[in-house]
């Protein structure tokens, strides 16, 4: 039992990684319907960010936090400005191709800029153990688990009670309405890219900070992980791309730890395929009526 | 009158151009200006061509995303490393060709027929999920595929004349399944799945039908990828590699198997001159891929067809021809 | 307009063709390649999932081969010309890019490639157009072993085979840290740590308790370690590289998993000390092929350098591609000609060279036999090292 509960706090921790990620996918997705592939690397961009930061002004976890996601966020409205904005009107399989463009221009890019290499992440948090009996927790842990929550709900917040918010969903309803009734969409997606990629900055700050290794490739595994969490908590839906991260982090952490680790992702992809077939909008999706 | 439909104008084009090409590159050969390095290259656009054009008709023709594709080609890799290993011989490749596309055709029938029924992108995911199965699944049998270590040592049996017929044969297949009464129905299903379906047609079936075909021909090229190369490992056939293949597909026209086939060229040779960039190579590919996706979002040939006809400037010579539809939708 | 646009594609296409074909168009003789100047070509990931192996060797050759022309090059004062690729993680390009040096290019060798399935694919490149090929860093046993179980004729590597390696981590485990039940934590999609647990497992004469898996880019091992941690065992048998080996001795000590770790030369890395944390590294023996405890003034002037050209410590990858140069060097001055086939004659005859990993000799399996060193780690600093003669197993 005690294994259990450990495992459990073990998979938290690994689930609000790829909540905080998949956040990003699910909002731009439900607003313009782009599988954003680049998200997985812009989450990368802001580990990096943070690291140089940290490095630089030497700053402590708040101020590294909010500035990195400021500036993720700029990047991420950068990014839509430059590549995907163009192609708003253009087939969505040609945004997914631009999308894959620009996580091959920011993998390399950053390879080019930082080196290939594993770094290790300058540690500013004292990371203490904490003993309730057998089970063991750590500062990092509840910092990381703390600050996902926190973040969460100042999105649902945002996204439900402000104007913005309110803007936001209009335009993913129905975009041609929304603009007929005063919304500029164009902001309002450049809002939603700017949400979606100070998530995925704050998600890159944290892991690099728990886990305390950060890489140029490290975008690819979770960004493909945190789009599966998407999917399965309903694509579209903010509240089931947090109940779909931590889903997949839970059913990794326990197939690692009671079965066999060989299989863990051909098992999570299995889920996933099942889910789809049970429930093919996700678990919070919405479902559709198709018009004719 | 079955030879009348098998030599129609299209494919005596195609054809015509099949046989003018391979003289170009015997020739090419044969001056050696196709050298080893160049064969390599070439090759490498056959097996290009080959994966886009079975991919295209997938997701160019009956409008469904597919992100697995390396996956059937790893089926299609693995079932000539293990099998032509113990019979090095020219049936052994066939014969491994055959058990490929028999498994890769219960495989896509397995996924397809689930998962085609849901709209959206979800048979997307299924693919992309399926194809990383496929490959754990390689990693996790080392008794039959090696595990991570991968195969080596696969006899050459392919050269370039071998991969050049098998692409000029997927090229046929692909473009005489989309004329054909099946291929129409898949394009009507891309074009309004319900209207389709109110006209009995049952856009399941025909989903499958094409991720059927287009699963089959990326084991052919799976299969020249092993015999010619001699080493496979479960990490050439990743995501990756599946995003690569897209990514031709798109850049040549979606809806074009005349397209695909440029594109893997153009591709192919964009590659060869990036080679010598060094590290800036992937981030000018990366550049590029954006840009002509910007300036060019449906590919370069949209959805024109290759045809000799056309040349004469008589369209209207090719009933029915995808180009003449969006003709007399535009007029 | 639709049929404009097709063919001006079309033309466009054509004209692309044409001119990548004109480049070629150089009078090209493939087999004389005795011309004036010595010239080499790499092959290595300089991007891409693998990029972290490649770029160091690449750093690495680079620098010995200024060295060696500062030095006043090979064959009497002959300067070496390099040219470098990039095949991006992808191994049919590594395979395209061989082609390309021995044809195109016209080299006299091969360095690389650097993962053991793209040294393969560049090896059989190298071996159809007899051009000796050197991979600093393939540890796969069937690199050096042809389809038809002889030897690669044009193959040749730097690193410990891993059979080699396996058995020198078993035999350890066995005589100096007196195992009797090993745990393993392995990564099952990397040839390198497979064919490390295969040969552990058949020479080791204890219980395996457990094996569990990771993957490469994976960083969260609570769930693996964990359950590991419940096993009854005497050391942990960690195979793969730093990247994930640093985080993986620093969740297990942070969860009072306190066994020995052992691991295989994937740890030699700088960054293992700060990915794992000084105060973790307890207790942790990996085989090394350089290290700077050992007096040796060969090593110490290679991480000078190293270090101020590139600004960080030389890792293992670093270390076996510098020598790779080396032995090349060698091997073209004692072959006294750029003649390939006299250069992979050399290569065979290589005796006792001496380089930072280490002095070896080529066996007839062309590998190079050298005696594996085991470092112990306490608090972050080696503080010992354990000599395992391969050839007692």
């Amino acid at each position: 039992m005690d294994t259990f509960i450990q495992q459990l706090i073990n998979g938290l921790s690994l689930g609000s990684v790829y909540a905080l990620v998949a956040l990003g996918y699910t909002m731009v997705y439900g607003i313009i319907k782009l599988l954003n592939f680049a998200h997985g690397d812009v989450y990368m961009v802001g580990a990096f960010i943070g690291y140089y930061i940290i490095a630089n002004f030497n700053l402590g976890f708040v101020p590294t936090l909010v500035l990195t996601m400021l500036i993720t966020g700029l990047i991420g409205v950068f990014i839509y400005q430059i590549a995907y904005r163009p192609l708003r009107n253009s087939t969505r399989i040609a945004s997914l191709i631009t999308a894959i463009g620009m996580s091959y221009l920011l993998q390399n890019g950053m390879i080019y800029i930082a080196g290939p290499q594993t770094r290790s992440f300058p540690q500013i948090i004292d990371n203490q153990m904490y003993s309730l009996g057998s089970i063991r927790i750590s500062t990092m842990q509840i910092l990381m688990l703390m600050t996902t929550i926190f973040l969460m709900i100042a999105l649902q917040l945002i996204v439900q009670q402000t104007k913005f918010g309110k803007a936001m969903r209009a335009v993913s309803n129905d975009p041609e309405a929304a603009q007929l009734m005063g919304i500029n969409s164009n902001q309002v997606i450049s809002f939603t890219f700017f949400l979606g990629s100070m998530l995925a900055g704050a998600g890159g700050v944290l892991v690099g900070m728990y886990y305390n290794t950060i890489t140029p490739t490290m975008g690819a595994g979770p960004g493909l992980k945190a789009f599966i969490a998407a999917v399965v908590g309903g694509i579209g839906s903010i509240p089931g791309a947090m109940l779909g991260g931590y889903l997949i982090g839970m059913i990794e952490v326990v197939i690692s730890a009671f079965g066999n680790s060989m299989i863990r992702d051909a098992v999570v992809y299995l889920i996933l395929i099942i889910i789809l077939l049970v429930r093919p909008n996700g678990i919070l999706g919405k479902h559709e009526t198709e018009k004719v | 009158m079955i030879l009348m439909k098998i030599f129609n104008r299209t494919n005596i084009s195609w054809i015509v151009l099949f046989i003018l090409t391979y003289f170009v590159l015997e020739g090419l050969t044969w001056a050696g200006i196709i050298d080893p390095f160049y064969e390599i290259t070439v090759v490498n656009i056959f097996i290009n061509i080959i994966l886009a054009v079975g991919l295209n008709l997938i997701v160019g023709f009956s409008g469904q995303l597919a992100l697995g594709h390396a996956g059937f080609m790893a089926i299609g890799a693995y079932a000539t490393g293990i099998l032509l290993v113990k019979m090095p011989s020219g049936a052994g490749l066939i014969v491994s060709m055959l058990v490929g596309m028999l498994v890769a055709g219960i495989l896509a029938l397995i996924i397809g027929i689930p998962t085609l029924r849901l709209k959206g992108d979800y048979f997307a995911i299924a693919t992309l999920g399926a194809s990383e199965i496929i490959r754990i699944a390689i990693l996790n049998l080392p008794d039959l595929t090696n595990g991570a270590v991968g195969i080596s040592g696969i006899p050459l049996m392919v050269d370039w004349r071998f991969a050049y017929f098998i692409a000029a044969l997927t090229i046929l297949v692909v473009s005489n399944y989309i004329r054909s009464s099946p291929g129409r129905a898949t394009i009507a299903v891309r074009e309004d799945e319900i209207a389709a379906e109110s006209l009995s047609i049952q856009t399941t079936y025909y989903k499958n039908l094409a991720f059927l075909i287009g699963a089959v021909t990326a084991v052919l090229a799976g299969s020249i990828h092993a015999s010619y190369f001699g080493v496979i490992n479960p990490g050439q056939f990743t995501f990756n590699k599946s995003i690569d293949i897209l990514i031709i597909v798109v850049f040549g026209g979606i809806g074009s198997v005349t397209g695909s086939v440029v594109a893997a060229v153009v591709l192919g040779i964009i590659n060869v001159y990036l080679q010598q960039f060094g590290a800036l190579r992937m981030i000018i590919y990366a550049l590029v891929l954006i840009f002509i996706m910007i300036f060019r979002p449906s590919g370069l040939m949209g959805n024109v067809e290759f045809s000799l006809s056309k040349l004469f400037k008589r369209p209207q010579d090719v009933p029915g021809s995808i180009e003449n539809m969006e003709q007399e939708k535009g007029a | 307009m639709n049929l404009k646009k097709g063919l001006v594609g079309l033309l466009a296409a054509t004209s692309l063709l044409a001119a990548a074909c004109g480049n070629s168009g150089r009078p090209g003789g493939g087999a004389a390649n005795e011309d004036e100047e010595v010239k080499l070509g790499t092959v290595f990931a300089t991007t891409g999932a693998v990029s972290a192996y490649g770029t160091p060797q690449e750093n690495a050759i680079n620098m010995a081969i200024d060295e060696i022309n500062a030095e006043g090059g090979v064959l009497d004062d002959q300067e070496i010309e390099l040219v470098n690729y990039d095949y991006t993680s992808v191994d049919t390009e590594a395979a395209q890019l061989a082609t390309r040096l021995a044809t195109q290019d016209n080299v006299d060798a091969i360095l690389g490639a650097d993962t053991s399935g793209s040294a393969k694919s560049a090896l059989q490149s190298g071996t159809q157009h007899e051009v000796p090929t050197l991979s600093p860093s393939a540890s796969a046993d069937n690199y050096t072993i042809a389809s038809d179980g002889g030897v690669e004729e044009w193959g040749w590597r730097v690193a410990f085979p891993d059979s080699y390696q396996g058995g020198a981590l078993a035999q350890f485990a066995e005589q100096e840290l007196d195992t009797e039940k090993v745990a393993i934590l392995m990564d099952n999609s990397s040839d390198y740590s497979v064919g490390l647990v295969e040969i552990f497992e058949e020479i080791f004469s204890g219980e395996i308790v457990g094996k569990e898996n990771f993957t490469a880019g994976q960083t969260d091992f609570s769930a693996t370690l964990t359950s590991l941690n419940e096993l009854d065992f005497d050391v942990l048998l960690v195979t793969g590289y730093y990247e994930e080996g640093g985080p993986i001795v620093r969740q297990a000590r942070e969860m009072g998993l306190d066994q020995p770790i052992l691991a295989p030369d994937g740890f030699g890395n700088q960054a293992l000390v700060e990915l794992a944390g000084e105060e973790n590294l307890n207790d942790v023996y990996y085989t090394t092929q350089f290290t700077t405890l050992n007096e040796n003034p060969l090593v110490d002037e290679f991480v000078e350098s190293y270090t101020e050209a590139y600004g960080s410590e030389p890792d293992m990858f670093a270390a076996m591609a510098y020598d790779a140069a080396y032995v090349m060097r060698d091997a073209i001055e004692r072959a006294g000609s750029d003649n390939r086939e006299a250069i992979n004659e050399a290569l065979a005859e290589t005796e006792k060279f001496e380089g930072v990993t280490g002095t070896f000799s080529y066996d007839e399996m062309h590998n190079p036999s050298k005696t594996v060193t085991i470092l112990e780690l306490q608090n972050g600093e080696p503080v010992n090292t354990y000599e395992v003669d391969p050839e007692n197993l």
